[in-house]
């Protein structure tokens, strides 16, 4: 594998797990709680998919074939994908969707952070744009994980079982390989493991606040970063998310 | 220099131009106000005018670079390239003096260090209370006034 084939696949890494979990928040609009939390809902997923123009956008330079972000994010199958399955996870009740963005952005604020001293300046510039944007997402959604989980007990039981039901994708966001082997010989990107310590922190911290148990099992889910396996939910969304392209190949407006 | 040159608008006449040109989403300010405008050039191929988004899915960033486009365009600049530049990226530390205090104005309060607003924009008590981290638009959120009761914008300071 060359450095730009690594450099490509690890720019549809984090392009799609910011498109994935953009269109997953997405999914909100209109349906949350409170007309607050709707609309932060839909702020959130629209900085999500402003990081996904810039990281698909470099993907597609990088890989050189003369396509665009849009034909990255809505030409594609779902095995092409290579978002983590964390982020295509349902959104099941506000509880849930906002322990997996808590989740997703305790690790995305530290690896955005890392990428902003990237050996490669355009990784660092978009680093350097996102992350700001997700440590305010963090910021939120750490609050609203206490909020919630050291709230009722309906709304601590809801905030424990969807806690169960997300943490064996947790793993994922630490595996590595090949791509990753390059990226970091290359001082691109940082060696996932390194930023388990950091995270696991982050965990013990907004989780004890929040009175809720981590799950024992660090057993790691994957599949979806490499796009070996993908769960059955990332088709659902594309037909959603892919509806305009598969129904009318090449529109434009 | 040559003749085409010497009947360009100077970049300081052109500054002023932008600094005329209303923020689509808040009016009160300019884009040279937002600090969004990061960089104006005369190059051979023209004008060249450099913006930097403030949030990076901002719906307003097409609008914004459309207005540029029409209002150099009625003073009479038809070779423009517009570019954008992410790095460094934006933070309100750019906000212009005379934006902070138009904002304010308007009813909008001003990013602070302090990570709120340090009054309410409309009867100045302190005593303030956030609702929400997030409002109208990306660059703000949403807080109240515990004295007056009005509800109010706050420029979220990044």
């Amino acid at each position: 594998m060359s450095q730009d084939q690594a450099l490509a696949e690890f720019l549809l890494r984090m392009g799609d797990n910011t498109l994935i979990l953009g269109h997953r928040t997405s999914e909100w609009c209109g349906h949350g709680p409170a007309l607050e939390e709707d609309i932060a809902l839909a702020n959130t997923a629209l900085d999500l998919i402003g990081q996904t123009q810039m990281w698909l956008g470099l993907a597609a330079e990088v890989q050189g074939q003369g396509k665009t972000a849009d034909d990255l994010a809505f030409l594609r199958d779902a095995w092409e994908f290579r978002n983590l399955l964390l982020v295509e996870m349902p959104n099941g009740d506000f509880g849930q969707t906002l322990m997996r963005q808590f989740l997703f952005d305790a690790w995305h604020v530290l690896q955005l952070r890392a990428l902003t001293s990237s050996s490669d300046a355009r990784v660092a510039a978009i680093a350097a744009k996102a992350v700001k944007e997700a440590t305010y997402h963090l910021d939120r959604s750490a609050e609203t994980v206490i909020g919630l989980g050291d709230g009722t007990e309906e709304s601590h039981a809801r905030m424990q079982a969807a806690l169960y039901y997300l943490y064996p994708y947790v793993g994922e966001m630490f595996l590595s390989d090949a791509v990753d082997a390059a990226l970091v010989e290359a001082g691109i990107a940082p060696d996932p493991a390194s930023l388990r310590a950091e995270f696991d922190a982050t965990l013990a911290r907004v989780l004890g606040e929040a009175t809720l148990t981590l799950p024992a099992a660090r057993r790691a889910r994957g599949g979806g970063r490499d796009g070996k396996m993908h769960t059955e939910h990332l088709g659902h969304l594309l037909t959603t998310m892919q509806w305009m392209q598969r129904a009318y190949p090449g529109a434009t407006w | 220099m040559t003749d085409t040159q010497s009947n360009q608008p100077s970049l300081a006449q052109i500054w002023d131009w932008l600094d005329a040109v209303p923020d689509p989403e808040i009016p009160v300010i300019s884009l040279v106000d937002l600090g969004i405008v990061r960089d104006v050039e005369w190059s051979d191929d023209g004008l060249i005018v450099t913006l930097t988004p403030t949030y990076s899915g901002c719906p307003a960033t097409s609008v914004i670079r459309l207005d540029v486009k029409t209002a150099l365009a009625a003073h009479g600049i038809d070779r423009l390239t517009i570019k954008t530049q992410i790095a460094p990226p934006w933070t309100t530390d750019w906000l212009s003096d005379k934006g902070r205090a138009r904002l304010a104005d308007y009813g909008i309060a001003p990013p602070s260090p302090a990570g709120g607003p340090d009054q309410c924009p409309r009867c100045a008590s302190p005593k303030v209370t956030r609702v929400s981290q997030f409002g109208s638009t990306p660059c703000k959120a949403h807080w109240r006034c515990d004295a007056c009761l009005e509800p109010f914008d706050y420029f979220k300071c990044i």
